[in-house]
């Protein structure tokens, strides 16, 4: 099959990019230059691709790009900046939810969806939300505090640094 | 059972303003908002994407390689065979390694000719316009195996008439230890327990998989840009590329986890043969599978004690059998297996012990590295073998630890010395008491509690001559920076060398930057690895930062008219401290600085940077290169084992409760709890996150984890077979920190990164077989294996 152009609206940002059929949306992003996407596995066991699909957290390995031609793309980056962070970014740096990083961006958007449809979650709750996101470093308390501090900050009313889209 | 925390020994450890605090990591925000770049996120323009080419067969000769099809397809630019690089060895030398100590082990080629010895093994490398192609590539090589016998056994390895996988014979390394008179000691004792313990391969599963680009600058220098815990690797990719080693530089990047599997050589070489050959940038990131066949893996142990014990627990002798499998080729085996044989009686004074230990090649994938280096596996046999002799003797666990455990001052198995505190009781009781009460048993589920004590060692072995470098400047902001190679591979190494600078020359973490892992452009601090970084750079940084802090108060020192010792420097003010202060006349009040005392006056203050100015104008030197060294040694008696190996040790204790249910052999983890005295806590943060994530590893390594080999082919490839911990599987250890000021890092650290794992894994050996009133002699304790011993008790 030929290769086919495929419209990518990732973080407020419209791509088109020409795409072959097998390209999986993990691979697309990356090679749009988000590299905030992390490349674990590829079949969906780790959860450190994860992103927002029209709002919705998808491993980006197990999805093809064809498959969402103009869908709303957030990825971790797309949440915050260093100088502009976002609440949960900002509490996973400050809990020690961060060790080798290569997990966070995963971790942070399987977080951000959580407190999307449930602003009070019980720490089950957060620990039921990222059983698809591995972690080898931290054991995962500092990440389960990093989300309730979060969850805090964000229904304090804090929630000026959201992007546009980042939310709902 | 209840237990009440021994009292500590009085300390006093000197007030810090920066070290001490749990500050936000230098690297966390970077990689909270996804900025941070890692191996496999780098690019380059014309950029080439590499694959290898692996063996499927486990013992084979090649009898036919035929990559003529590969080279044909078009968009596919270098094949690189063993032909192309026949001189290129994986040196399985010690890392880094500067000193005079001799070479262990042989070399692994790095792309194999003749035969192969493990699934997995590399044999042709491929370079291509796309990953596609590349993939595309592979599928076109051609080759022709012949099986040969293979050994996937260390124990029928090392029998005669075995297939020899390296000549003369599959023994990689032995050691042993001889203390005392062990024969005496038995004869003293009334009571000898004997049990064997076993444990499986494991496998690191660091998120980040093996990754990097390399390529070709104007000075024809090989770059490489890739995620390591090891930049000085550098010397021995020139050796195995064929160029001069001032022609290859490692640029580490942050690491997304090392685990000690990044502490051999990964994508390095590879990357460099392609980029000499192809002159073109090139990327080579591992699959998962990959990494799962292609890497190291933990050894698996079989560890036999044979101890004598008086009636009041007290060690009469010990007879310790170690036999380890290294797989197809050496790596680090050698030196894993001499941690192991150190580590064998544990924190224990036993003065009659023989230990005897070997590592043997089979043909699976090769064994090296991993958090504890052999530590752990040593800990999972000899606490468990701790609680068996208190369960023979009827006495309480701790009681028949508490009569054994070694104390500051005795000697160790090998007759070293400890010189810094041994809190062993201090943290058994800690942890144990922080349990709360026991859970009762119910129905089916029978719960149990146990705990296991541990010493490890941070820092090299001491007859490596072991050295680290760093380069500390203040810039004329008042700003510091740091230049030091350390890699930083997640665990926090390079934050605890900028709190360290900040501490010493009075600004905020804010106002220092580090720049490390670059062989070229970094001072060479050395590995990541043996949890030395700390100790070693922390060293050189504070040795650094010294002479540039002694520098700025000699100076400032005739500005004030004061003694250098009565000044100081704070939130990047330098003034006259308190004390001194108190003699000088008021003077008007100013406010210096965010959080510096607004008492201090303006005559007895003097920003940072105007003090950095005055020094500049004079030619005095505001950075200074520092080299710091550990101890050094000559080695060990071969025969007896005797001499000093390590510069010093970590001591702790971990306690868990599990709930075992009998119907279903499934083993939950209830409570854990970790107390370790690691020294000084220059991050408590950070220490809390290793000390909780090792635990958790070590949980892994107990209950699920068991990287499953069958003649020589994994059944575990991928991360649904091989189950490391989610964040449903086990509570979050309960972490406390004791801080004795004992170490021999800055400030009176200690390492902890290896340390925090070591206990865990024993610790549930004996929460379960608590429970269940049966030892299951085999990690790791799946369902199948509990209702296996709960047969046997039935029956």
């Amino acid at each position: 099959m030929q290769p086919r152009i495929v419209t990518l609206n990732v973080n407020g940002r419209r791509h088109q990019a020409a795409l072959n059929p097998n390209v999986t949306l993990l691979y697309a992003l990356r090679d749009l230059g988000y590299t905030d996407v992390k490349n674990g596995c590829e079949i969906g066991e780790c959860g450190a691709c994860a992103v927002l699909l029209n709002g919705q957290p998808v491993n980006s390995c197990m999805v093809l790009a064809w498959q969402v031609d103009g869908a709303e793309i957030i990825t971790n980056s797309g949440l915050g900046m260093m100088d502009n962070p976002h609440p949960l970014q900002e509490a996973f740096a400050d809990t020690g939810a961060v060790q080798c990083g290569f997990c966070t961006s995963g971790m942070i958007i399987s977080a951000k969806a959580l407190l999307d449809r449930n602003p009070h979650p019980t720490e089950r709750e957060i620990r039921e939300a990222l059983s698809g996101n591995l972690c080898r470093c931290t054991g995962y308390g500092q990440i389960v505090e990093a989300i309730q501090m979060a969850a805090k900050a964000m229904n304090n009313g804090s929630m000026s640094n959201e992007q546009p889209g980042g939310g709902r | 059972m209840k237990y009440t925390a021994k009292p500590l020994p009085p300390v006093e450890l000197p007030e810090l303003r920066q070290v001490g605090q749990p500050l936000r990591r230098v690297d966390a925000l970077g990689k909270a908002v996804g900025a941070t770049i890692y191996g496999a996120d780098f690019s380059m323009p014309h950029m080439l994407h590499a694959k290898v080419f692996r063996s499927t067969e486990p013992s084979a000769r090649i009898k036919r390689l035929d990559v003529s099809c590969a080279k044909a397809l078009p968009g596919v630019v270098c094949v690189l065979t063993s032909e192309d690089a026949p001189n290129a060895k994986l040196t399985t030398d010690m890392p880094g390694q500067t000193g005079r100590a001799a070479r262990a082990g042989s070399d692994a080629p790095v792309l194999a000719g003749d035969k192969v010895r493990f699934v997995g093994e590399p044999i042709a490398l491929v370079a291509a316009e796309t990953q596609a192609l590349a993939e595309r590539a592979l599928e076109l090589i051609e080759i022709e195996y012949e099986p040969l016998p293979g050994v996937f056994d260390p124990v029928e390895a090392i029998k005669p008439g075995a297939p020899v996988i390296f000549e003369p014979d599959n023994v990689v390394a032995r050691w042993k230890i001889r203390k005392g008179n062990v024969e005496a000691g038995f004869a003293a004792a009334d009571m000898i327990v004997e049990n064997t313990f076993r444990m499986p391969f494991v496998e690191h599963v660091y998120l980040e998989l093996e990754s990097g680009v390399a390529w070709v600058d104007e000075q024809g220098v090989i770059n490489i840009r890739a995620g390591t815990q090891v930049i000085e690797h550098f010397r021995n990719i020139a050796r195995a590329v064929g160029v001069p080693q001032n022609k290859i530089r490692v640029r580490g990047t942050l690491v997304g986890g090392g685990f000690g599997g990044k502490e051999d050589i990964t994508v390095e070489i590879f990357l460099a043969l392609l980029a000499k050959h192809t002159h073109r940038p090139v990327k080579l990131v591992y699959t998962r599978e990959e990494s799962f066949i292609a890497q190291s893996k933990r050894h698996p142990f079989i560890i036999t004690h044979r101890t004598g014990v008086k009636k009041s627990g007290r060690i009469t002798a010990a007879e310790i059998e170690m036999i380890a499998d290294s797989g197809a080729y050496p790596y680090l085996s050698p030196y894993v297996l001499l941690y192991a044989t150190i580590m064998a009686s544990g924190p224990y004074r036993i003065d009659n012990l023989r230990v005897d230990s070997v590592v043997a090649a089979t043909n699976q994938p090769f064994t090296s590295a991993f958090r504890g280096f052999g530590g752990p596996q040593a800990a999972v046999a000899y606490e468990q073998q701790m609680d068996e002799i208190a369960k023979a003797l009827d006495l309480d666990p701790l009681e028949v630890r508490r009569v054994n455990y070694i104390k500051t001052g005795e000697r160790n198995g090998t007759g070293q010395v400890i010189t810094s505190a041994t809190w062993l009781e201090e943290s058994a009781t800690r942890a144990l008491e922080a349990l709360g009460e026991k859970t009762p048993n119910h129905g089916s589920v029978k719960v149990g509690w146990g705990f296991a004590s541990y010493f490890q060692s941070y820092g090299r072995i001491t007859w490596f001559h072991d050295t680290s470098r760093a380069w500390v400047g203040v810039e004329m902001d008042g700003t510091v920076v740091i230049r030091c190679g350390a890699p930083d591979i997640g665990a926090g190494q390079i934050n605890s060398l900028c709190q360290i600078a900040a501490e010493i020359l009075g600004v905020g973490l804010k106002d220092v930057t580090i720049h490390s892992t670059d062989s070229a452009v970094t001072p060479l601090a050395g590995t990541s690895t043996a949890t030395r970084q700390l100790y070693m750079s922390g060293s050189a940084v504070f040795q650094a930062a010294s002479t540039v802090r002694d520098v700025l108060l000699d100076r400032a020192s005739k500005h004030f008219e004061e003694e250098p010792e009565n000044l100081d420097i704070a939130d990047g003010m330098v003034f006259v401290k308190e004390s001194a202060n108190q003699r000088t006349s008021e003077s008007a009040n100013r406010r210096i600085g965010e959080q510096a005392s607004q008492t201090r006056s303006f005559a007895d203050s003097l920003p940072l940077k105007k003090l950095v100015a005055m020094c500049a104008a004079e030619g005095l030197p505001l950075s200074n290169l520092a080299l710091f060294t550990a101890p050094f040694t000559d080695g060990i008696d071969p025969e007896t084992g005797q001499g000093d190996v390590f510069p010093d040790f970590t001591f702790g204790t971990q306690a868990v409760e599990v709930a075992v249910d009998t119907e279903t052999g499934e083993v939950t983890v209830l409570k854990s709890v970790a107390c370790h005295d690691i020294g000084r806590a220059i991050n408590p943060a950070a220490v809390v996150g290793q000390i909780a994530g090792g635990s958790h590893q070590g949980l892994g390594y107990a209950l699920t984890e068991e990287y499953v080999m069958e003649s020589g082919v994994t059944k575990t490839p991928s991360l649904a077979e091989y189950l490391i911990p989610t964040s449903l599987d086990f509570p979050t250890t309960k972490v406390i920190i004791l801080e004795s000021g004992s170490g021999l890092g800055p400030f009176g650290a200690k390492g902890i990164g290896e340390p925090a794992l070591t206990p865990a894994a024993p610790a549930v050996a004996n929460a379960v077989a608590d429970a269940i009133g049966v030892r299951i002699h085999e990690l790791p304790f799946t369902p199948k294996r509990v209702l296996a011993a709960l047969d046997r008790i039935r029956d």
